[in-house]
């Protein structure tokens, strides 16, 4: 694609502004924001590939994924202020997803060892883990509110943080499942998921775009149960003191 | 079990809630806590249940702070029946067994049973769904519940303010059986002035955090002070 036709796709940008002004949205403000990161974003992230695909060196690799994990780390951490020592229980759950889907598709040679292979996978593996984490303590944070009186009646009948908490916990762990589930069950039907798109328009052949596509949703699978239940036990005894009481968040 | 405050206060978001509070509930006692609403009844059950500490001061079980009793082995020995009566999802039976369930136990249907008769409700309530009972078969089972513990030390927020004439002298009938025969110590609030009088050995007088008053029932039909008389006669009208 030529510059030119790219900046012909600000039209796409354009309508919204004039039919948010128009309409008295109010959304103009954000729409640029979001366009300029956007911009800015992407072509820094676009250098920085060329430069790491370039150098093909573990190091470059290793950089990327920590600034990876460190901007997910960032940003799930805002949903869960009230949360001890959140920033350290994502830093380990992201980390943990991470280690084990390279560890699984390295190491039985499923994808090449290459900077093509483990950055794109690495985003996609640390973007959803990091999803997962906000779907996770936001729905936590809503059951344990909901349901402090069942808390605390356990509580009272001398029953453990974890026993108190179980119910809740299992539902949030559930719950912030779900969407990943779901997305599977019609995946294909209804639209194609955006790295299989991506290739096929890049030129790839489908059959082989779709076997990429099926080994990330497996991925994905391990990576949304692995993040929910990891931060939910790193999570659950921040919400009790050492005199085993719930604590006022 | 005698269970003892030695100047307990509590603060929460910066509102004291209860000031300096010394006294002793007495082994095998009946001491009810009255005092108007917001006064920090519950409040100070909570403490008494180890549910909150106290910002300062402390509290004794037979003579041991609360900080070197495990909490769950404390919460046991003195059980507490909550004010809103909260059940968990699932049957009345369900309930009833939670107690044990969280010490890895069981509880038999025919305990189960001798249970919620102890607390005038029927058997045949054993399968119902328990967020779908009435507020006054609700505040049964919770007492009910309570009880499955055996916990030498009874805390019972309101539990009788959802009840009609005849369930209300069946708990009480049940508190003086506890007291009487199973020798429990018994720690309740209530709204009802004529309950406290006629059931209680000891009374606490609580207004805006403050234990006003501790004595004998007749601390209410005869008040010694200016506070105490109007919150009777507040109560009674
Ligand atoms: N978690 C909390 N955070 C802030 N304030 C609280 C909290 N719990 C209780 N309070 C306040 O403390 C005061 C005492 O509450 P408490 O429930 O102990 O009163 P009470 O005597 O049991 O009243 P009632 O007879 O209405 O049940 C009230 O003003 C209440 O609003
Ligand atoms: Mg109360």
């Amino acid at each position: 694609m030529s510059y030119l036709s790219l900046s012909l796709t600000l039209f796409f940008v354009l309508i919204p502004l004039v039919l948010s002004k128009t309409l008295n949205l109010g959304l103009e403000r954000d729409v640029v924001i979001a366009t300029v990161r956007a911009i800015i974003q992407l072509l820094a992230v676009g250098y920085i590939l060329t430069f790491v695909f370039d150098g093909d060196h573990p190091a470059y690799m290793l950089i990327m994924i920590l600034i990876m994990i460190t901007t997910a780390t960032l940003n799930a951490r805002k949903k869960g202020k009230h949360i001890k020592g959140i920033t350290w229980k994502l830093v380990a759950t992201i980390t943990t997803v991470e280690v084990v889907t390279q560890g699984i598709l390295l190491g039985f040679h499923i994808v090449p060892a290459t900077a093509q292979y483990i950055i794109p996978i690495s985003g996609m593996m640390i973007g959803n883990a990091m999803v997962l984490s906000i779907l996770f303590l936001n729905r936590f944070d809503a059951e344990v509110q909901a349901h402090k009186d069942e808390v605390e009646l356990i509580l009272s009948l001398g029953g453990s943080p974890k026993q108190a908490i179980h119910h809740q916990l299992m539902q949030a762990i559930k719950a912030s499942m779900i969407p990943t589930i779901e997305s599977q069950k019609t995946i294909g039907l209804v639209q194609l998921p955006g790295m299989m798109s991506g290739q096929i328009i890049g030129g790839a052949d489908p059959m082989q775009a779709v076997q990429f596509q099926i080994l990330i949703i497996f991925a994905l699978l391990t990576n949304a149960t692995i993040s929910s239940l990891m931060l939910g036990f790193l999570s659950y005894p921040a919400l009790f003191n050492e005199r085993k009481q719930l604590l006022n968040v | 079990m005698v269970l003892e405050l030695q100047n307990v206060s509590f603060t929460i978001d910066h509102t004291t809630i209860l000031k300096n509070i010394t006294g002793r509930f007495h082994k095998g006692k009946i001491t009810t806590l009255v005092g108007p609403s917001g006064a920090g009844k519950t409040t100070l059950l909570k403490l008494c249940n180890n549910l909150l500490t106290p910002t300062s001061g402390t509290l004794y079980l037979d003579g041991q702070p609360f900080s070197e009793i495990e909490p769950t082995v404390l919460r046991r020995e003195v059980g507490m029946a909550l004010q809103a009566a909260p059940m968990i999802n699932g049957s009345v039976y369900d309930n009833l067994q939670l107690p044990r369930k969280l010490a890895n136990q069981s509880l038999s249907i025919t305990e189960a049973e001798k249970f919620l008769h102890a607390v005038g409700l029927s058997s045949s309530l054993l399968q119902q769904v328990a967020n779908d009972l009435s507020g006054g078969q609700r505040q049964r089972v919770s007492i009910a519940r309570t009880l499955v513990n055996h916990s030498h030390v009874l805390l019972l927020d309101e539990i009788t303010s959802a009840l009609d004439r005849t369930a209300v002298s069946e708990i009480e009938q049940l508190i003086t059986t506890l007291n009487q025969q199973h020798g429990v110590t018994i720690i309740w609030i209530t709204h009802n002035l004529q309950q406290a009088i006629a059931l209680s050995d000891n009374v606490w007088v609580m207004v805006d955090g403050e234990l006003i008053a501790t004595g004998e029932p007749t601390i209410l039909t005869h008040p010694t002070n200016e506070v105490i008389r109007q919150f009777v006669e507040g109560a009674l009208r």
